[in-house]
């Protein structure tokens, strides 16, 4: 009887391995290439003084921490990463929503037109990059395009590129904003194609106004794709780099224009850098940044639902 | 309210390239649905009753014709100044309100000096659910509710603006077959208790015969028939209600009428006064009186005689017998039927031991109809 018991039992412990066996090469690589480098940074952030050729470092303890806290290029990365996520997250968010919903209006045209307005997403951040620079850059020849039409508009003009701060920062997020933007139609355009037509219908037969149907239908049908792109539109623009360099080169310190993962790339292999330690002890705070935003976005989407 | 049809007529332009015909969904519809009645819009797919029913609410603008609420014109008038409510097929239920708040909705898109309070707007809406029994469940969201009671919250919220007509449209389509049975009643109860006219689509023909007053026959955007529902059962105007109307359905037979006798095949089976020419003969299950079994296992042929008039039993091929304990369908096949099989129906209240290959049967006159073979139209008695 016992033995029997045992039998089985070993059989089903078997079976509950089992699961576990096919999920091995996936596990291993993962946790080779994901989980190991996740904990490596980790542990780095908090090694004094950590040189990647001897493998070396001085000690532990808080040091690359408030080194990087007191470091005014961090600060002015977070500055930066900061206005550029307040400004463009909500901004392409409300911009894509109203566009999705002139989209949907139409209906000769349309996939037309949603080709159109899905081509930047398909284009290369630095060639888009480049006819921002034609747009706003002022050169010895040109004032470029943006100045002329100030000009034309009785303003003076403003160096965009290499100009005072808030110039700089506007350009930044405009492009910010164009570039997240077709993504976002597109996710917008298909929500709002799936909400079933009869409850616009039986909001006609009630005599709901329109703005009515749109707050109080519209937006509530598809406010889980609201909130999906908003938790990802906040962590991918904490996590901007490549916009930044498209616009304004790689020295992005002296732009006074860095952001935190610009920051992280420096103290690892810009001019100035072979620190792997505040790199990784920057990336940490970045980490807990994106995930205490993350964390109260869903918090909010939940405590709507 | 009586609502009132003048030469409604609803035209789709065709999206189909190789075919350009526009389409003609509802054809110069006339006809007046009297006040505090229940009807029933009836047909297959396609014919045209959903458009009829949103040209009433005024979902859509007919491309012809008048719709009148009493002495009203409404056609030009938006669904909301109209005074309709809607049920839909699928309910559309705002599956992010509560039933309350659903049941309320109505209410609080009404302005100026309509506008309600919150406590007047809850009263209604309590009023609302009360009505359809769904007051217990005020506080939960739609996919908490069976279809059932989905339904129900949808009337309420149909209701709750005292509609001068309520429009369903295949109210019963998403339920079980039990729960059909029940919601219909329902439907007929709230209708009676409110005296709203009530106006719903169905493709049922069982479903809009058991509660409606008046029922509309339908087919590819023509109005058929209008009438009570044993009325249209009884005195089909042409084939096509004849066939769509009843379960089992009618059984069709090519016929010719010679010297006032109707024959199916060779057999002379009931005298007419219709002009002698082909025809099509339909024939109700329950038309049919069983007069006799040839069961050559126990020698009791001979079943097949001439009465006095010179009609004859129809004499078929026995395929099987079905009970069902209310009664007893005989399966049997002729040359002279249109389908496959013929089905006849025979209450049970007389032990039947029906086994034999042949059976033979007189025909009810007044369960046979004729109808042209060209127009399909019904051939009446002269």
């Amino acid at each position: 009887m016992n033995n029997k018991d045992s039998g089985s039992s070993f059989l089903k412990k078997i079976s509950e391995y089992k699961g576990w066996l096919y999920l091995l090469p996936a596990i291993i690589f993962l946790g080779i290439f994901m989980v190991y480098p996740l904990i490596d940074v980790f542990v780095y952030s908090f090694e004094e003084g950590y040189n990647f050729a001897s493998q070396s470092f001085f000690g532990t303890g808080m040091y690359n921490y408030s080194y990087v806290l007191h470091d005014p290029y961090f600060l002015q990365a977070v500055k930066n990463t900061f206005i550029i996520v307040i400004i463009t997250v909500p901004l392409s968010t409300v911009i894509a929503l109203f566009i999705s919903v002139l989209l949907s209006r139409i209906e000769k045209l349309r996939s037309l037109f949603q080709t159109i307005y899905f081509l930047p997403y398909v284009t290369n951040t630095l060639a888009v990059g480049l006819v921002f620079m034609i747009l706003f850059k002022k050169t010895a020849y040109t004032d470029g395009m943006i100045n002329l039409l100030i000009n034309a508009f009785g303003g003076s003009s403003v160096d965009f590129i290499d100009g005072p701060y808030w110039a700089k920062m506007t350009v930044m997020c405009i492009y910010t904003i164009w570039i997240v933007m077709p993504f976002k139609i597109l996710i917008l355009t298909s929500a709002l194609s799936s909400v079933n037509p009869d409850y616009y219908s039986a909001a006609r037969v009630d005599g709901t106004r329109p703005w009515r149907i749109f707050y109080r239908i519209t937006l509530p049908m598809i406010s889980p794709m609201i909130f999906y792109l908003v938790i990802t539109g906040f962590i991918g623009a904490f996590k901007a780099y490549s916009d930044e360099v498209a616009l304004f080169g790689v020295d992005l310190n002296s732009a006074g224009m860095n952001t935190i993962v610009g920051y992280v790339y420096d103290m690892l292999y810009g001019d100035s850098g072979g620190y792997p330690s505040f790199a990784s002890a920057a990336a940490i705070l970045l980490f807990i940044i994106v995930l205490t935003i993350t964390v109260i976005n869903l918090m909010i989407s939940d405590s709507d639902n | 309210m009586e609502v009132v049809l003048e030469h409604l007529t609803k035209v789709f332009p065709s999206r189909d390239k190789k075919n350009p015909a526009d389409v003609y969904a509802v054809n110069d519809f006339d006809f007046t649905i009297p006040d505090g009645k229940l009807i029933g819009l009836l047909g297959p797919s396609g014919c045209g009753k959903s458009t009829t029913l949103n040209l009433i609410c005024g979902l859509l603008q007919p491309t012809q014709g008048r719709i009148l609420f009493g002495e009203n014109d409404v056609t030009n008038l938006p669904p909301e100044a109209r005074g309709v409510g809607l049920v839909f097929q699928n309910y559309a239920l705002y599956p992010h309100l509560t039933v309350r708040q659903n049941i309320m909705f109505p209410l609080q898109n009404l302005r100026g000096e309509e506008k309600l309070t919150k406590e007047v707007m809850n009263a209604k809406a309590e009023e609302a659910a009360k009505l359809v029994q769904i007051d217990m469940l005020m506080d939960r969201k739609p996919k908490e509710l069976s279809g059932g009671q989905q339904q129900r919250v949808a009337i309420a919220r149909a209701l709750v603006k005292r509609p001068q007509v309520l429009l369903l449209d295949e109210p019963l389509s998403n339920l079980d077959a039990r729960l059909r049975l029940q919601t219909r009643e329902e439907i007929k109860r709230i209708q009676t208790e409110t005296g709203i006219t009530t106006i719903f689509v169905t493709h049922d023909q069982e479903e809009a015969m058991s509660i409606s007053d008046l029922i509309v026959v339908m087919k590819d955007g023509i109005l058929q028939q209008i009438g009570r529902p044993q009325e249209v059962y009884d005195e089909p105007v042409n084939m096509f209600v004849a066939k769509f109307l009843g379960t089992p359905q009618i059984n069709m037979f090519d016929g010719r009428v010679s010297g006032g006798m109707l024959y199916l095949g060779e057999t002379p089976v009931m005298k007419t006064t219709a002009p002698d020419k082909e025809v099509h003969v339909g024939i109700r299950p329950e038309g049919f009186v069983l007069a006799g079994v040839d069961a050559p296992s126990t020698g009791t042929a001979g079943a097949v005689a001439t009465a006095d008039d010179g009609t004859k039993p129809l004499e078929c091929a026995l395929k099987a017998v079905e009970v069902s304990g209310r009664d007893v369908s005989i399966v049997s096949t002729n040359p002279a039927s249109q389908g496959v099989n013929i089905r006849s129906i025979m209450g049970s209240d007389r032990n039947l031991n029906i086994a034999g290959e042949t059976v033979s049967f007189r025909l009810k006159p007044h369960k046979v109809y004729l109808f042209d073979k060209e127009t399909e139209d019904r051939i009446y008695e002269q």
